[in-house]
């Protein structure tokens, strides 16, 4: 039994709502990284998805890219997060805006 | 024997080198007597030079030493050479020799400054320039000398910096001649522009291609270069300033060699200037006007050095007036006799000046013929020279060139008689006020104290003395107006060949021209003696006008100065203030205020950033949308 490619579509534009919306709502830095990490797989479905729809090997060549970039992402993010903990109390990223203009 | 013409400039240079780079270390008077022997192996390298020459046949007594090509571009071939003709060899002869014996004087003038060495380094490059001027067989590589000369006669003036007005007294001499420089340059490209080369040779050859316009333009443009560097109206105003540098140098650079360089580029370029005679015409009056205005300047002047120095002007104006007459030998002949004379009358005021300590004002001298004898004894020469007593050089060389004046316009001549006779006038009551009368160098000045008894200069400075003052007392022996004895005449003849000449001139003629010089001078020097013999204050005599150099700086501030300076100050205050600083200052305020504003939208806060992605995304989704749905 296969289920419709719609589905995964929309399932994928649910997440990536979930996501920009936790993105904006949220103030825990690590929340907000999750949801980033949420919008990311979101669109991987979306490329796996049209892969499977359309027979091209290509989206799904591109997932891993995505997968890589994400990884190294993530260890950079989460190395910056860490050292801003070390040395501060607070963990909103709003006490984070040293660089306004 | 004559390929040791390299030799020539190749000394002081290399004396230039070791005293630029070793002068310091080697100090007072080691250093003094390098530079000095370094000259004396120019001279003895132009007296070889010269015998080669003169065991030549007269036809062939010109030969060019090429070394490389300096500037190789298309059409410019610009050869780095020396040309050594009777009349280049004849300047080098001179410029050595007396160079050579003002570097000796030096070394006792000198003994005790501060920078010793650094005023031996000047004059060799000084001389070596000098040789570059004249040997040049381009007119490109004599504009190098020319420049050098200049810019060593520069440092030389303000040898003495610390001082602001010598500074600015070299600044004065250095943009006069920038003036003069421009018409060179301007005569050079016109003259490349016709005749295709620079180099006097092809000129030379190919004069039949500048037009008469033409050649009365390049000739007027060269004139103007001469002004400048010979200091004739109208740029003849920094020489007298150029006296603030050392006494030695006003002998050797401003009296003896470099102001002449004018009157050697015109007889040099000698075939062009008589492609023009209307040119001609104005370098006479030019010569004969300067000649008679710096006579009439020098006679009122307090400052034995400033005296000295117009006498010079009127001298080169003299030398100038025979140029413009045709008389290339006569007014090379003047040159070199002057050069002995004032080179020895400067170098008697620097031995005065020496031994009262900076006393250079008339008024405060007098008297000294007791206490400086050799100094005295050595100025009377120089003083009877240039009065014109027969036999003294002044009397030939200044002769000779009256009477070419005489054959081209007697009214000319008479202006130049007036000029001989207020030549014997200023020179006679220069020499009155110097070493007769009382001596007034024992009473307190209002500024400064009575000075103690004055001293002879030592040995040193003696020697060239002597030498220049026989020199100055035979040198016109050299060209008598006599067949068979214008020794210099014939010598010259293949360079000049062509020219007026006074062997022209009925021998009857010449003979009564002599007696009038020879009793003009006798006058002029009898009016002095009888106005200045004892007394030395008689202001009737030194009327204002005078004094102030016939108001000609003042003219010149008024007419150029001040017009310059309110330019400057409203270039200052409106053009920089308002235009430029205005550009610039708005500039910076309209960036300042734009980013004011624009900072606001960085707030530092992650989510406002997230929010404007988010937004931008949704617009451009609605844009690609509604572009396919209106489709």
């Amino acid at each position: 039994m296969s289920i419709n490619g719609d589905w995964y579509l929309i399932l994928a534009a649910a997440l990536f709502a979930i996501g920009a919306v936790g993105l904006l709502v949220r103030r825990n830095v690590l929340v907000m990284f999750m949801c980033i990490e949420l919008m990311l797989n979101a669109a991987n479905l979306t490329f796996v998805t049209f892969s499977r729809m359309l027979g091209d090997i290509g989206g799904q060549a591109v997932v891993f890219f995505v997968l890589v970039v994400a990884a190294a992402e993530v260890v950079i993010g989460l190395g910056i997060v860490v050292t801003i903990f070390r040395r501060r109390v607070s963990t909103t990223a709003d006490d984070l805006h040293v660089l306004k203009g | 024997m004559v390929h040791a013409a390299f030799l020539m400039p190749l000394f002081p240079l290399v004396g230039f080198a070791v005293l630029l780079t070793l002068g310091r270390r080697i100090g007072d008077p080691w250093a003094g007597w390098i530079g000095t022997a370094a000259i004396a192996g120019a001279f003895v390298a132009a007296c070889v030079t010269f015998a080669g020459l003169v065991g030549e046949p007269a036809s062939t007594r010109e030969f060019t030493q090429t070394f490389f090509t300096w500037i190789p571009v298309g059409g410019l071939q610009v050869k780095a050479a020396l040309y050594i003709d009777p009349l280049s060899m004849t300047m080098c002869l001179f410029i050595t020799g007396v160079s050579m014996l003002i570097h000796l004087y030096s070394i006792g003038y000198m003994k005790g400054d501060r920078d010793y060495s650094k005023f031996f380094v000047y004059l060799n490059l000084f001389v070596f320039s000098m040789l570059v001027l004249v040997l040049a067989n381009n007119l490109l590589v004599t504009f190098v000398g020319w420049e050098g000369v200049g810019v060593c006669s520069y440092w030389l003036i303000s040898y003495w910096f610390q001082s602001e007005s010598n500074a600015s007294a070299g600044k004065k001499a250095f943009i006069y001649n920038r003036i003069g420089d421009v018409g060179f340059l301007l005569a050079m490209f016109l003259i490349f522009s016709k005749a295709g080369s620079l180099d006097y040779s092809v000129i030379f050859a190919h004069k039949d291609l500048i037009g008469g316009g033409v050649a009365t333009a390049a000739v007027l443009l060269l004139f103007l270069g001469a002004c400048g560097k010979s200091a004739q109206i109208p740029l003849f105003n920094w020489l007298p300033d150029a006296m603030a540098g050392p006494t030695p140098v006003s002998a050797l650079i401003h009296a003896a060699t470099m102001v002449t360089a004018g009157v050697y580029l015109l007889c040099r370029v000698s075939p062009i200037l008589q492609l023009s005679p209307d040119a001609d015409w104005v370098i006479a009056i030019v010569g004969v006007s300067t000649a008679f205005v710096a006579m009439t300047i020098a006679t009122s002047q307090q400052d034995i050095k400033k005296v000295l120095a117009f006498s010079t002007v009127s001298q080169i104006g003299y030398m100038i007036l025979a140029v413009g007459c045709g008389a290339y030998t006569a007014a090379i002949f003047l040159m070199v006799c002057h050069a002995f004379y004032k080179g020895l009358l400067f170098l008697g005021a620097g031995s005065v000046i020496h031994g009262t300590e900076d006393e250079q004002d008339l008024k405060r001298l007098g008297a000294l013929r007791k206490v400086l004898p050799w100094t005295f004894g050595t100025f009377i020469f120089g003083w009877l020279a240039i009065s014109g007593i027969p036999p003294f050089s002044g009397f030939w060389s200044k002769g000779d060139v009256l009477d070419n004046v005489f054959a081209k316009s007697p009214v000319l001549w008479a202006i130049g008689l007036v000029t001989a006779l207020g030549t014997a006038y200023y020179m006679t009551r220069l020499f009155y006020l110097t070493f007769y009368g009382k001596a007034r160098w024992r009473e307190p000045a209002p500024d400064r104290p009575a000075h103690h008894t004055p001293h002879e200069s030592p040995w040193v400075m003696r020697i060239p003395l002597i030498v220049l003052a026989v020199l100055a007392s035979v040198a016109g022996f050299i060209d008598l107006p006599v067949g068979g004895l214008d020794f210099f005449n014939t010598w010259l003849d293949p360079v000049f060949a062509g020219s007026l000449y006074n062997d022209h001139e009925h021998s009857l003629t010449v003979w009564a021209l002599s007696v009038t010089d020879a009793a003009v001078a006798v006058l002029g020097l009898f009016i002095a003696w009888r106005i200045w013999r004892v007394r030395a204050d008689r202001p009737e005599f030194e009327p204002r006008f005078l004094q102030r150099v016939w108001y000609w700086d003042d003219a010149y501030d008024a007419i150029f100065g001040r017009p310059g300076e309110a330019l400057a100050r409203f270039s200052a205050t409106v053009i920089e203030g308002r235009i430029i600083d205005g550009a610039v200052n708005g500039v910076g305020s309209l960036v300042r205020v734009t980013s004011t504003k624009a900072r606001r939208f960085q707030t530092g806060y992650v989510r406002n950033y997230a929010l404007a992605i988010a937004l931008g995304l949704a617009l451009i989704i609605a844009f690609m949308v509604s572009r396919v749905w209106w489709s």
